[in-house]
């Protein structure tokens, strides 16, 4: 078979199973794809040439299958930056949670992806080690701060890959770079290990080329974890289960603040999508939430706060580099932080912030009592052209706006890609579901994908 | 000029358990080989995450009961933020304003209440050790459990602080909970001292760190008390500040001004859920407290008519209380001629059984064989017939001494004195005056 490194996790399984090929042919598929287009995309900090696999047991899920890992989660033996060069000769003695987990199921970890560098971004323009490309058009941004996942998975140079989100980090490449990115509820995949940004918010997650593909991975990380004392105790769910299951009569609520400031093109998109789901069954109720802007702000402060304190282990003493290392955009925030959680301010700002999260979490409760799921565009724009973030340190977070309410409540999302603008890039909606309700947005991204056939476009490389 | 000296008291006390804080390393870090006793976790590497230890959190609560606190059900753990090369986050897990225990007191023994202000739970720091130009980091310690019991400004000497020092010694003693072991810096002491004239609480606060000892905090406050005194005398107000203790020169020295005061930036520490407690759970922990200090006190007095000051001695440590008790318990001997004997004797608890002490006080009323010779006889005997017993002390094993004394005790229906059985023993057995080593 050609193109192998096309597959999906799905199908590249099957195919291993009935040793149409083997892992070493599909793992070399990956690599040399990776050396095709790497000059071009520029997704990777670092690739496993070597990579080879040593699970035996055939029933392993994910025995074989090639996957990429952001930078900010630790390998063991194998150099993690979080695309800082704070930390460019780090490797670690250990492996994160997510990682471990993955190696048990057998994939076949064969590069680490880059991201704005500490996920401080939504472009990868951050990054110490250059700037990711959007597949589907060079000169355009892929998204971030897991871009160069989100980039790995679209550029067909890996079989899925694994990001993390705080607030938009997975969801938004995803969609620049029209792939499928799941952020689960908070709490429900381990932290261990990943380089922390924002530890009340942080959600590492799948991108994958398809819904069911996002599903078996969560299925092999979601759980309670010993190390991780913020993850819920709750046993996961059969995250396959419901998948094929009909939306007759599901509730989804579409408000009406989501679509404010949308460009035309993704408006259309999305409502397209939203009528092929009525069409499927289920029904659009107008809902009202609070404004996305209100999230930007409680989530600048508390991102922020958090962030100076995560970042303060990197004072120069280990990891054998200074902190002149830093970037611009990760001082900006350890200052804007510092400052926030200063004596006298704390209150103005951080507890402030605090209050108005509750607020926006309650207000999800509320819509919650009304629909089953959310949907809304999952960025206000298509994938914006390079240098579109240079001197617009806000830049982020006005392209993280419509993920942000959700992140902030903890709420698991995901991207879903839905068409392409007239210049040829992806356009994307996201499911927003209730606490834990995986299984649920799952279903509802699954049915959309089987009767569209986006997911079957690819990018020329 | 007279000034009441206003002074308050912030004691850490690391805790004994098995592992440390946030991670499964051990915390029995004291003379090990540094940084032996790390993970991910304590060496604060990236990605890695606390996981807070029940054990620790029990302790803490159970230490605050002990001091008569409150212990409300919510309370959450705090990030406080300050960079030094021991603390390798950047920043110390700690409690701010919802510690685990709240409002007790400590009574000492002129019946003054000292108030507590709170008991809280965090982590400790890794040691540096300065060499030269060279400066060396060990994280053994780091992330070893550490309750933090601070005072309100209630004591007016050197000497009140001294007794409520032992006394919270003497009950996490009691408790388990640690070794309070000064040397080892299980217990740190960090007074703050101002003057008074009127009643109001002075408007600075000298804090005065490094103390290892009870001696040293006493000597401090002396020292501050008599230096601010001066500087009030001048007509001048003494510098709010922090101050070191030189044991070397017997001063205090200036450390940190106000001005380079930190500021710690806490804020919840957000890798750790809040600590919701129910009734039951504390109400378990209550009683999991033993007799404390004071109670066994107050039950030597009143069940075995102890004076005070034998029921001092004999409640000073937990070891020594059991003892007296075991002793006591057969019922043989009158317990107020075992406090005596054990105490006017300076008996020593790990070497003599409460048996021998039983038979002494036993044997004192009925004539107790001392006659060194009739002894000397004795004991050759008590040699002859447990070799075994014999090799065992050659080898090392002291504790064989004990059945060499109760076979001779055996001989004599307890008649023997058996402090002077244990000197021929000791001397005949160190000579080699015995089969075993004959020459043959």
């Amino acid at each position: 078979m050609n193109n192998l490194y096309e597959l999906t996790i799905k199908k590249a399984r099957d195919g291993l199973k009935n040793k149409s090929f083997s892992s070493a042919e599909l793992i070399k598929s990956c690599l040399d794809r990776i050396k095709a287009v790497e000059p071009k995309i520029h997704a990777f900090v670092t690739v496993c040439d070597e990579a080879i696999n040593y699970a035996k047991d055939e029933n392993l899920p994910l025995r074989g299958i090639p996957i990429s890992i952001k930078d900010n989660f630790c390998t063991v033996g194998l150099r993690t930056t979080a695309s800082s060069n704070v930390l460019k000769d780090f490797i670690p003695p250990y492996d994160a949670t997510v990682v471990a987990k993955l190696k048990a199921a057998g994939a076949v970890i064969i590069g680490k992806t880059n991201l704005d560098a500490w996920a401080h971004g939504s472009s990868t323009e951050t990054s110490d080690f250059g700037t990711t490309r959007n597949p589907w058009n060079i000169e355009h941004l892929p998204g971030g701060s897991s871009g160069g996942a989100a980039a790995s998975v679209a550029a067909d140079e890996i079989i899925a890959a694994i990001g993390s989100e705080t607030a938009g980090s997975i969801r938004q490449p995803a969609d620049w770079c029209g792939v499928v990115g799941l952020k689960p509820t908070y709490g429900r995949v381990s932290r261990y290990g990943v380089v922390a940004m924002a530890s009340s918010l942080d959600s590492p997650g799948p991108i994958t080329k398809t819904v069911e593909d996002a599903a078996i991975i969560l299925q092999i990380l979601a759980g309670k974890d010993s190390l991780d004392a913020t993850t819920l105790p709750n046993s996961p769910q059969d995250y396959l289960k419901d998948l094929d299951k009909k939306i007759t009569g599901l509730k989804i609520g579409v408000p009406d603040e989501y679509f404010d400031g949308v460009t035309e093109q993704v408006r259309a998109r999305v409502e397209d999508a939203l009528k092929l789901l009525e069409k499927l069954g289920a029904k659009i109720i107008k809902i009202k939430l609070f404004k996305p802007e209100y999230a930007i702000a409680v989530y600048t402060i508390l991102q922020r706060a958090e962030v100076s304190s995560n970042l303060a282990r990197y004072d120069g003493i280990r990891y054998g580099s200074t902190r002149e290392n830093f970037g611009e955009e990760a001082k900006r925030r350890i200052m804007l932080g510092t400052y926030a959680l200063s004596a006298g301010y704390w209150d103005q700002y951080y507890n402030k912030a605090q209050k108005v999260r509750t607020v926006i979490v309650e207000d999800f409760i509320r819509a919650f009592k009304e629909v089953d799921i959310i949907i809304a565009p999952t960025n206000p724009t298509t994938a914006l052209p390079l240098g579109a973030s240079k001197d617009n340190p806000m830049f982020g977070e006005m392209a993280d706006a419509l993920v942000e309410p959700s992140s902030i409540a903890g709420l698991p999302g995901i991207n879903v890609p839905c068409g392409f603008s007239k210049e040829g890039l992806p356009v994307g909606f996201q499911v927003i579901g209730p606490q834990l309700a995986e299984t649920l947005i799952l279903n509802v991204a699954h049915q959309y994908q089987i009767n569209t056939d986006w997911r079957k476009e690819k990018p020329k490389l | 000029m007279n000034y009441t000296p206003v002074i308050g008291l912030e004691v850490h006390v690391e805790l004994k358990t098995k592992s440390k804080m946030f991670c499964g390393c051990s915390a029995d870090y004291f003379g090990k080989e540094p940084n032996t006793h790390t993970c991910p976790v304590c060496l604060g590497l990236p990605g890695a995450l606390p996981v807070p230890n029940k054990k620790a959190i029990e302790w803490c609560v159970m230490i605050g009961l002990a001091l008569n606190c409150t212990t409300p059900l919510f309370s959450k753990f705090d990030r406080k933020n300050y960079f030094y090369p021991d603390l390798p986050k950047g920043y110390q897990i700690s409690q701010y304003d919802q510690p685990l225990c709240i409002n007790g007191f400590i009574t000492l023994s002129n019946g003054k209440k000292i108030r507590i202000r709170r008991v809280h739970m965090e982590e400790d720091t890794g040691k540096l050790t300065h060499v030269g130009n060279e400066s060396l980091i060990d994280f053994n310690r780091s992330g070893v459990p550490l309750v933090e019991i601070v005072t309100e400004p209630d004591f007016e000497s050197s000497i009140e602080v001294v007794e409520y020092l032992k006394k919270l010694q003497q009950i996490v003693r009691f408790l388990g909970v640690s070794n309070a072991d000064m040397e080892k810096g299980d217990m740190r002491l960090e007074p703050n001292i101002s003057l008074k004239m009127t009643n109001e609480l002075p408007k600075y606060k000298v804090e005065v760190k490094n103390i290892n000892s009870f001696r040293f905090v006493g000597k401090a406050i002396e020292y501050e008390i008599k230096r601010q005194t001066e500087i009030l005398d001048r007509g001048d107000m003494p510098e709010q500040e922090t101050r070191g203790w030189n044991d070397e020169k017997n001063i205090t020295v200036s450390q940190r001004s106000k001005e380079e005061a930190h500021d710690y930036r806490y804020f919840p520490e957000p890798d750790l859920p809040p600590i919701r407690f129910t009734e039951d759970q504390i109400s378990d922990i209550r009683n999991r407290i033993p007799e404390l200090p004071d109670e066994k006190l107050a039950r030597f007095q009143k069940e075995y008519q102890l004076n005070k000051s034998q029921a001092v001695i004999l409640t000073e440590t937990k070891e020594i209380a059991d003892y007296f008790e075991k002793t006591v318990k057969p019922g043989k001997v009158d317990p107020i001629q075992i406090a005596n004997y054990i105490i006017n004797k300076k008996i020593d608890i790990n070497k003599v059984s409460s048996e021998e002490v039983i038979a002494q006080v036993a044997g004192k009323t009925s004539g107790i064989i001392a006659d060194e010779g009739e002894l000397g006889k004795l004991v050759k005997e008590a040699i002859d017939e447990n070799p075994k017993a014999v090799a065992d002390f050659k080898s090392g094993k002291e504790n064989a001494l004990q059945v060499l004394i109760g076979a001779v005790m055996k001989k004599t229906a307890g008649k023997a004195d058996a402090e002077k059985a244990r000197k021929i023993l000791t001397k005949l057995l160190k000579r080699g005056l015995f089969p075993a080593f004959k020459v043959r």
